[in-house]
């Protein structure tokens, strides 16, 4: 469904001029127009379009900050400061800069549940699904550089915590680690390095979203039923279907952002982070962003010795195995039903999976003591179980229900008032190419 | 080796496209290799920062019970100063007792971690010098704290003795002890 027939036709002269010589206009045309979607697609679809226009937003805002903003230990804080009370909406810029990477989590997120939930990462797009997971690791590395830049003291001891994770590694770790650093601690090469690296990654992640779209529509979508489009009466037209849909989920996603940004801009964020940093005193309670707390919960939770890792290398292979892992779903899963909407016992599981999750986080936001430390232990195992050991046994043993033929019979059965006669049985997977 | 039509047939004379492919080849790996170097060389600790790798503290202030924090290589030094009771309490811990039995101490590598091994020498038993920097993730552990009464870090809970050696907690190793000397009776040199 690749709109392998261009319906682009040029109108003006002009037009017919630039289409014989660099046919970008008809490209656009074929990717956001004419192009064909499923009719039954929901909201839960609508988060990368967002994420598209969180990325402008990023780099917009970042661009005008970095005009202000200076990368030397000396003048970090300060610059931010200034920022905020002499430049010119400057405040603004850098609550709407902050606060966006937060809400540029959420989408992810959203975005990234949706694929677990409808099978998004199953044949035939595993490499869309690869892209997508790069881009979530690109992301990660942006942030976690963008917010020590106002070099504050969680700014200071979160990158210190973080690059520590590298003397995790035996021989190579600490040579490692000060090859990042520029130096024995995080300082003044740090920060610089920081900078030029996270003004860079996110002209990266929007080359990969280039590859990831191009990747969307050689496969074309999936869609709550996980069938694929079969005929002409199951797919709508981008323009103006999709283009609308998205616009209205965009809008209602950007009245929350203002609401954070206008209303609360500091809620996401750390007060101690509007202390300068001091590399000799240590905040009592070092927490990263909210976006990576689960992550770290799964880094803490292991605090036992396995053969001969020791707890710290534990924690830290745990800790990126719990992102690795992503890249290999799409061979974890065994089930031959798409979507969790015909698999009974999967829905439960992604639902424990999904709740699991933010209980880790939540978890991650508390001190590693008492009970705390069980509930991380126990939670990690099921967050790993979920990806290792459910995935690949449910998809042999569970039952699934009655797939319909196609998305059309799905949307008018829906029509006609419920559970749904599909004509014939579970419509043969093996016969998806 | 390539499946162009560059060799005349199987088992047949190189040609001059072979021997161009293979020199042009070997060029492209070697400089490619040559001129990452420099890309990778910059990112490593620069000469200022390698300069700043002593430091001279005056001690004298520093009576009995007292301790205090430089900076050195941008990340804490701490120097203290033990009572009597707290260098006889850490020097009665048996080996076995300690999570990390290597001393860790810069001046004399692969030492036990006796009390002594940690401290600045015969003589000089009450003299701790150290980096501050938590070998789990590096925080800055908190002084006269802790359930030995030596330093406690509060990022994630590892608790060290007087001669800063690990104790309980997810710490793996003794806080590090960098190369240093008593200059005269009251002058320490780091590094
Ligand atoms: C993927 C897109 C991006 C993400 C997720 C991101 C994330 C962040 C975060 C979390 C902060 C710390 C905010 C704070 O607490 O103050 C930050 C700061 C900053 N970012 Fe970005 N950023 C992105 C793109 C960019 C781009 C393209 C630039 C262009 C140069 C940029 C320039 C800056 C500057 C100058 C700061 C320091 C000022 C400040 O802290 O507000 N960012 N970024
Ligand atoms: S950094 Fe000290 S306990 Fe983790």
């Amino acid at each position: 469904m690749s709109g392998d027939h261009s319906t682009y036709v040029p109108s003006s002269g002009v037009g017919k001029w630039v289409d014989s010589r660099l046919p970008l206009p008809r490209l656009m045309h074929d990717s956001f127009v004419s192009y064909p979607v499923p009719r039954n697609l929901n909201y839960a679809y609508t988060f990368g379009g967002i994420l598209m226009v969180m990325l402008v937003v990023q780099i917009l805002t970042g661009v005008v900050l970095a005009m202000h903003y200076a990368a030397s230990t000396q003048m970090a804080f300060d610059s931010v400061e200034k920022i905020m009370r002499d430049v010119n909406s400057g405040w603004l810029l850098r609550y709407m800069h902050a606060n966006g990477a937060s809400f540029f989590f959420i989408a992810v997120y959203i975005h990234i549940f949706r694929g677990l939930y409808y099978g998004s990462y199953k044949a035939p797009r595993e490499i869309l699904w690869i892209l997508g997971v790069v881009i979530l690791l690109l992301m990660m590395a942006t942030a976690f550089m963008g917010y020590v830049l106002p070099w504050g003291q969680m700014s200071f001891w979160g990158a210190t915590v973080i690059t520590g994770f590298f003397t995790a590694f035996p021989v190579i770790g600490e040579p490692l680690q000060q090859l990042l650093l520029g130096g024995f601690a995080v300082d003044n090469p740090t920060l610089n390095r920081f900078f030029s690296l996270h003004y860079l990654l996110p002209f990266m992640i929007a080359g990969v979203v280039i590859l990831h779209v191009w990747a969307l529509h050689v496969t074309g979508q999936t869609n709550p039923t996980g069938v694929d489009v079969k005929t002409k009466t199951d797919t709508v037209a981008f323009t103006p279907y999709a283009t609308l849909k998205d616009a209205l989920a965009m809008v209602v996603f950007f009245v929350f952002f203002a609401y954070f940004i206008f209303y609360i801009p500091n809620y996401l964020g750390h007060a101690d982070n509007y202390i300068q940093a001091n590399p000799l005193v240590t905040p009592s309670h070092i927490v990263p962003e909210w976006y990576f707390l689960p992550f770290y919960a799964i880094l803490r939770a292991i605090t036992f010795n396995i053969g001969p890792i020791d707890s710290k290398l534990g924690g830290v292979l745990a800790m990126f195995g719990s992102i690795a892992v992503l890249f290999f779903l799409p061979w974890l899963d065994t089930s031959r039903v798409r979507s969790a909407v015909y698999r009974p016992w999967y829905k439960v599981f992604f639902w424990v999976f999904a709740i699991n999750a933010v209980f880790l986080g939540w978890l991650g936001s508390r001190p590693a003591e008492g009970w705390y430390v069980t509930a991380s232990q126990l939670s990690t195992l099921y967050y790993f179980a979920f990806f290792l050991i459910i995935m690949p046994l449910l998809g042999m043993i569970e039952t699934p229900r009655r797939v319909p033929n196609s998305i059309s019979e799905a949307v008018l059965s829906r029509k006609n008032g419920g559970s749904g006669q599909p004509a014939a049985a579970v419509s043969a997977p093996e016969d998806r190419a | 080796m390539s499946e162009h039509e560059t060799t005349a047939e199987p088992g047949g004379e190189p040609t001059r496209r072979d021997f161009l492919f293979l020199t042009t080849g070997m060029a492209a790996v070697v400089g490619g290799a040559t001129v990452a170097w420099p890309f990778i060389d910059q990112m490593r600790p620069d000469a200022s920062t390698l300069a700043l790798a002593s430091v001279e503290v005056d001690v004298s202030s520093l009576s009995e019970g007292m301790s205090l924090t430089v900076q050195w290589r941008g990340r804490p030094v701490f120097i203290r100063n033990r009572t009597e009771e707290e260098v006889e309490a850490a020097q009665a811990v048996e080996l076995a007792e300690l999570k990390d039995p290597v001393a860790r101490n810069e001046n004399i590598p692969n030492a036990e971690a006796t009390d002594l091994n940690r401290s600045a020498g015969e003589g000089m038993e009450n003299w701790i010098v150290m980096i501050g920097s938590c070998t789990h993730l590096g925080c800055v552990p908190l002084g006269q704290a802790g359930d030995y009464n030596g330093w406690f870090c509060p990022c994630h809970g590892s608790h060290y003795d007087t001669a800063g050696r690990i104790r309980r907690g997810p710490a793996p190793e003794n806080l590090p002890v960098p190369p240093f000397e008593f200059i005269s009776d009251s002058m320490i040199r780091i590094g």
